[in-house]
């Protein structure tokens, strides 16, 4: 066979695989909004869901989802950005360094139904923490942190070694460096790789079964007193987020309207993880162009 | 006799097991280019990088042997690393200005260091301008981005950058090497001016450069310093058949 026609083999085996990939993606996410989209109405977005009855939104749910994300990225934010500058600036390359680099490692890829059953047993039973959105947060928290801990890594990593040579080289301290020069130039990966971290968190169910619950207490969405039960504010309450809504009244759902509601619940998930997946790209084009702007 | 801007006394640069530079002495006047020749791979940068200690960042790199400004020694563990960074200026080989504004590239420095007054600093960023000869390229545009200047205007402006905190020497790893002759010869003058102020270590593989911009010239070989003189004589009577070699083209 000549050097040509192997070319051409792997060439067209190569855009075969690819564009099977992307039919498959498309059907996909196809067939999820095609199914979902009629049912989202206004309606659908902001009302509380029925048990039995017909016409249930998924308002708190919704609510939920944003609320967790906001909670988990909160925690993983800080820790993650401290944790990975410490990786990739401070901690000495060692056997320690790189065990501790392992079990990040590990950490991000442990199945998340275990990360929830080890949140069921440690932060909500040990801890007493109850079935609580900060349960659910503390569980995301676990694989949500260390891909917060390898996006800083990578970013920090990637800065040119003459950049934060200047730096020093003015007489400028290690700290000040990596503020002011470093994590900007870091800042659109770091920035697209927590989005697409929130996106993870977003569309999280299996963690949250038995951490953050499976309920909601009636909320009252004119009580935003934190430390009622009621509030929705209230970081110690159960909380149902949206997917875990979808996968309770698709194993349960008593309502007959059940999927449809599902359905619909889908598309919303769907669409706000693409949103978030297109924000990040945005994003970080639109910072990298602005840091190494031609003006 | 010169006053002494500098000094290394038996500094050896080792990565890991491999010395890169061997029991080097050379004495830098101020006031004075010294430049730094040599084949590559001889241990320029390495030597040059270790004068402001710059080699502390590479993991495996140890220096040993001392380095003398005035009556410190600076290669000894107790010296303060960051303050006497701002004493040594330094210039890469590529222009690195930081993804910041021209005049944040030069109040970045100073302003950490404590002026905070905003009529003060934009004095200090007109005169590093002024010196660096950039200043009437630059005055209408001084809040545009510095990567949008060209290679020669970014490197011009690196050298403002560093002498915007009055440095006593100024380190230079090829400077122009990456630049068009244009760009290159007002380097090169930039280089003849500022030697009225400070001390200059410039590296190159440009004879005619070295032999234009340098009162002395040191010639490095396999780690070692081979000859060590004023530039004329190392160009035209070098006592040291490795240096006429080099210089005449024979290797390197
Ligand atoms: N970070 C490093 N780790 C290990 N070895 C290094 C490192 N940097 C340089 N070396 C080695 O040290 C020796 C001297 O390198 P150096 O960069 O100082 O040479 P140079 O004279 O500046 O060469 P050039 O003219 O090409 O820039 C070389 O053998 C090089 O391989
Ligand atoms: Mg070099």
């Amino acid at each position: 066979m000549s050097a040509k026609t192997a070319d051409k083999i792997a060439t067209a085996v190569i855009v075969g695989v690819a564009a099977f990939i992307v039919l498959v993606l498309a059907g996909l996410l196809g067939f999820i909004l095609y199914r979902g989209v009629g049912h989202i109405s206004f309606h659908f977005l902001t009302s509380a869901p029925e048990t039995i009855r017909k016409g249930g939104g998924i308002g708190p749910q919704l609510f939920n989802s944003v609320f967790l994300l906001v909670l988990t990225m909160i925690i993983t934010i800080p820790i993650g950005l401290g944790a990975g500058i410490y990786m990739s600036e401070y901690a000495p390359a060692n056997k320690i360094t790189s065990g501790i680099r392992l079990i990040v490692e590990v950490l991000s890829s442990v199945p998340s139904i275990v990360v929830g059953l080890f949140g069921l047993l440690v932060i909500v039973n040990l801890f007493g923490f109850g079935f609580s959105l900060f349960s659910g947060a503390l569980a995301l928290t676990v694989f949500n942190l260390p891909l917060m801990v390898r996006i800083t890594e990578q970013g920090l990593k990637g800065v040119p070694r003459e950049q934060k040579e200047a730096s020093l080289a003015l007489g400028l301290s290690k700290w000040k460096t990596i503020t002011s020069v470093m994590l900007p130039i870091a800042m659109p990966v770091i920035l697209t790789g927590t989005i697409l971290a929130a996106g993870r968190v977003f569309g999280e169910a299996a963690a949250l079964l038995f951490t953050a619950g499976m309920s909601s207490p009636r909320l009252d969405f004119t009580n935003w007193n934190p430390l009622s039960p009621f509030s929705p504010l209230n970081p110690f309450r159960p909380a149902e987020t949206l997917a875990v809504h979808i996968w309770k009244i698709n194993s349960e759902g008593l309502a007959p309207d059940a999927a449809q509601i599902a359905a619909g619940a889908s598309a919303v998930l769907v669409i706000t993880v693409l949103v978030f997946n297109f924000a990040a790209r945005w994003l970080g084009r639109y910072m990298y162009r602005k840091f190494t702007a031609i003006k | 006799m010169q006053s002494i801007g500098l000094s290394a006394k038996d500094l050896t640069v080792s990565y890991g097991d491999h010395a890169a530079v061997k029991r080097v002495s050379l004495d830098f006047s101020a006031k004075q280019v010294t430049a730094l020749i040599g084949p590559s791979g001889c241990g320029k940068s390495t030597f040059l990088r270790s004068l402001n200690r710059m080699n502390d960042l590479i993991p495996n790199c140890t220096v040993t042997g001392e380095i003398w400004i005035r009556d410190q020694n600076i290669n000894s563990p107790s010296t303060d690393v960051v303050s006497l960074r701002q004493k040594i200026g330094m210039v890469w080989q590529r222009p690195n200005p930081f993804h910041k504004s021209i005049y944040e590239n030069i109040a970045f420095g100073p302003r950490y260091h404590g002026t905070k007054n905003k009529k003060k600093l934009d004095e200090i960023v007109e005169q590093s301008l002024r010196k660096a000869a950039l200043w009437e390229e630059t005055k209408d545009r001084l809040h545009n981005s510095a990567l949008a200047l060209s290679g020669g205007q970014q490197q011009r402006l690196c050298i403002a950058r560093s002498i915007a905190v009055k440095p006593d020497i100024i380190l230079m790893d090829e400077p122009a090497s990456a630049l068009d002759p244009v760009s290159t010869s007002k380097i090169e003058e930039l280089i003849s001016e500022l030697k009225q102020d400070y001390c200059i270590v410039i590296v190159t593989h440009n004879m005619h450069q070295a032999a234009r911009v340098s009162e002395k010239t040191a010639f490095f070989l396999n780690g070692e310093v081979v000859e060590y003189d004023d530039t004329p004589k190392i160009f035209t009577n070098p006592q040291r058949p490795e240096t006429n070699d080099y210089i005449t083209g024979r290797f390197g």
